[in-house]
């Protein structure tokens, strides 16, 4: 794999980038290493269409009710994310530092027939060139890189007046340490060995700092919990272990 | 070799059967999802359906499915409401039979638990709807072979058109083609028995009533149609039913009066009548990526119940609501996530209910005195505990399981 140089500061974390890339394969197979999150994405897709719809205006129930609005995936990975955005009508930017990663992303895409803008960049050098974007996904990265804040502060800078963005990670208490490292990783095998690492995990209060200190305001925070009965996960009150943060910039005056 | 025309256009579903089963999740998924392009693929002229001369029971939640998609009121007028439903048990000499079981009312004040609609009627409006709401038809053309990709199906028709769709569902019936070629086996039971399917004109009204009696040959169902008519299923082993099909109108009429009764005053069979082998046969998956099975192709039962139809709406409302809801999340509704959800609502509850009138049949279609007396007694028990007769009724009506939007009454 080739990592660019501007790949190596910032708040990418190289062995962590590599990691990902040698999973890489497995992104697309639902039954496959990423069964987890292909198990999770239905709750987070549903919470992201009902907010953006009820932010902008749009109706819950269309197939194309994100048409004409701007997307960042941030860390988008192999597009679980971005390919339902754009199917949605979004025009989406997929990034993530991982070349592997952005071309079977792009690979994908092609074989869904949908047309994404995927790019093997980081947050900052986004930022640095000046993109905006009206939604800025945030999803299952954030505990991933090598420094939180920073990360959160540049992601958080590209959100539009009137702009959403949302967070989603994994809490630092006792029991997210039992359920999503050593239940998912260790006793259940959902996800490879050394996927989470305990000091990087991210209570809700370091997320706020950042995005307050960039303009954004929380407007909705929320747990989610795996239910073994019926096999899926759904939105509770409980932000122990999985968690999700909607954070908006107050529309221009 | 047959000339190859490869259509540019990606469908999203193409359904392979065009019956009630295959209509109806055309209809429910065009409207949830104007957007959804869709294709239905029969080897039946779609123009003859008017000429189908059988009668479905559907029961309360399926009919409201049928109010949902807007065509319940056309096919009020043509339905006869079951408003009243006795079971007996009994030897075929038995001058008079006990009956051990009466349900009447509906499922809930004031709704009949079920209605009998001639298959001319609701198969031709199901067909309009489908059309109306732009779903593209291939018929009359026969399903050849299929090839999946990771991204998409190519189904080749005999006729050498080929379509392409995300999502390829066989809705082609209890001995379906597609479920074979996708390599899913089925659990078979053979139960060596047949169904006669026929309609007998009678003399005096039948008053909204329908009758199940258990003779030792196997169930045999009186339904009533519109008019001085009702529609027949009765079982009989098979020898002996492909034998009744073939013998002239005065011994048929003769061996059907012997079953039926003369409460009705005198009876005439009327138009032709069929006999349809029985089995139980349950596909083992009902979802591979890009395919899923429906309806009868799914679950062949033993219509002792008849729950064959019924079961068939509970997977186009589960099925659709799962397919819709995915389109509305942006998710690839030919993956499969997604098919695994409809898999898991629909294959305990079709399973169960597979089993149950497994047992129910062969606990009935036999003459051993001691098991007569010992079901007897059970049904007895079943009229006397109301708690239990209303499980028995919200069963036959459709309404046990967690219910899709559908049937429940609320759009998806």
């Amino acid at each position: 794999m080739t990592v660019r140089p501007d790949a190596t500061q910032g708040t990418i974390d190289s062995e962590e980038v590599a990691r990902f890339s040698a999973m890489a394969q497995d992104w697309w197979d639902p039954t496959g290493k990423f069964k987890p999150l292909h198990k999770f994405n239905p709750v987070r897709l549903s919470y992201i269409k009902q907010e953006v719809c009820r932010q902008f205006g749009r109706d819950p129930k269309a197939v194309d009710a994100f048409k004409g609005l701007r997307f960042l995936d941030i860390g988008c990975g192999g597009g679980l994310l971005s390919e339902p955005m754009a199917r949605l009508g979004a025009d989406v930017v997929g990034a993530d530092p991982s070349e592997t990663n952005i071309e079977i992303a792009r690979l994908h895409m092609k074989t869904s027939g949908l047309e994404i803008d995927y790019r093997a960049e980081t947050a900052e050098s986004l930022a640095a060139a000046g993109e905006s974007f009206d939604v800025v996904l945030n999803m299952e990265v954030v505990e991933h890189v090598a420094n939180a804040p920073l990360f959160l502060k540049s992601t958080a800078g590209m959100v539009r007046p009137g702009g959403l963005m949302f967070v989603a990670t994994i809490n630092r208490t006792l029991k997210a340490y039992a359920l999503a490292i050593v239940g998912a990783e260790y006793v259940l095998r959902w996800l490879p060995k050394g996927t989470h690492s305990y000091e990087k995990l991210v209570r809700p209060g370091e997320i706020e700092a950042p995005l307050g200190e960039a303009g954004l305001s929380i407007v909705d925070r929320l747990g989610v919990t795996f239910n073994p009965l019926t096999d899926s996960w759904s939105r509770s009150r409980d932000m122990d272990v999985n968690y999700m943060m909607l954070a908006a910039r107050e529309q221009a005056e | 070799m047959a000339r190859k025309r490869t259509a540019e256009e990606m469908y999203d579903v193409v359904i392979a059967g065009g019956g009630y089963v295959g209509l109806s999740l055309a209809v429910a998924l065009k409207q949830g999802d104007a957007d959804i392009k869709c294709a239905v693929v029969d080897p039946k002229p779609m123009d003859q359906l008017h000429k189908d001369p059988r009668a479905s029971a559907i029961a309360a939640a399926a009919s409201r499915m049928l109010v949902q998609l807007g065509l319940w009121e056309n096919l009020l007028s043509e339905a006869q409401p079951i408003n009243e439903m006795i079971v007996t048990d009994s030897k075929l000499r038995d001058a008079v039979r006990p009956v051990f079981l009466t349900f009447d009312g509906g499922a809930s004040d004031g709704e009949p638990f079920a209605h009998m609609v001639p298959n001319g009627v609701m198969m031709p409006a199901l067909y309009k709807a489908a059309k109306s709401l732009g779903v593209h038809f291939e018929a009359p053309a026969v399903a050849d072979t299929f090839r999946t990709s990771p991204d998409h199906v190519e189904l080749t028709l005999e006729n050498g058109s080929v379509l392409k769709t995300r999502l390829l569902v066989a809705a082609d019936g209890v001995r379906s083609k597609l479920r074979d070629l996708a390599g899913i086996r089925t659990v078979d039971w053979d139960y060596g028995q047949s169904g006669i399917v026929t309609t007998v004109k009678h003399e005096r009204p039948h008053n909204g009533r329908a009758e199940e009696h258990f003779l030792p040959s196997g169930p045999f169902a009186i339904l009533p149609l519109p008019g001085n008519r009702s529609s027949l299923v009765w079982t009989e082993r098979t020898s002996d039913a492909d034998r009744l099909v073939k013998s002239d109108d005065f011994t048929f009429d003769l061996e059907l009066e012997r079953r039926f009764g003369h409460h009705l005053g005198k009876l005439e069979s009327e138009g032709s009548r069929r006999a349809y082998p029985l089995g139980l046969k349950l596909a083992r998956d009902f979802v591979k990526p890009r395919f899923a099975l429906v309806g009868d192709a799914a679950h062949g039962i033993h219509p002792i119940a008849g729950q064959g139809l019924n079961l068939g709406f509970k997977d186009v409302a589960a099925f659709a609501e799962v397919l819709v809801e995915a389109r509305r999340l942006g998710q690839d509704i030919g993956a499969m996530d997604v098919l695994e959800r409809y898999q898991r609502w629909r294959r305990f509850d079709t399973f169960q209910m597979g089993v149950v009138t497994d047992v129910l049949n062969r606990l009935f279609s036999n003459d051993n005195d001691i098991l007569r007396a010992a079901r007897d007694f059970g049904l007895g028990l079943v009229d006397r505990m109301p708690g239990l007769k209303t499980h028995f009724i919200k069963e036959a009506a459709g309404f046990a399981g967690p219910v899709p939007k559908l049937l429940s009454g609320e759009p998806i």
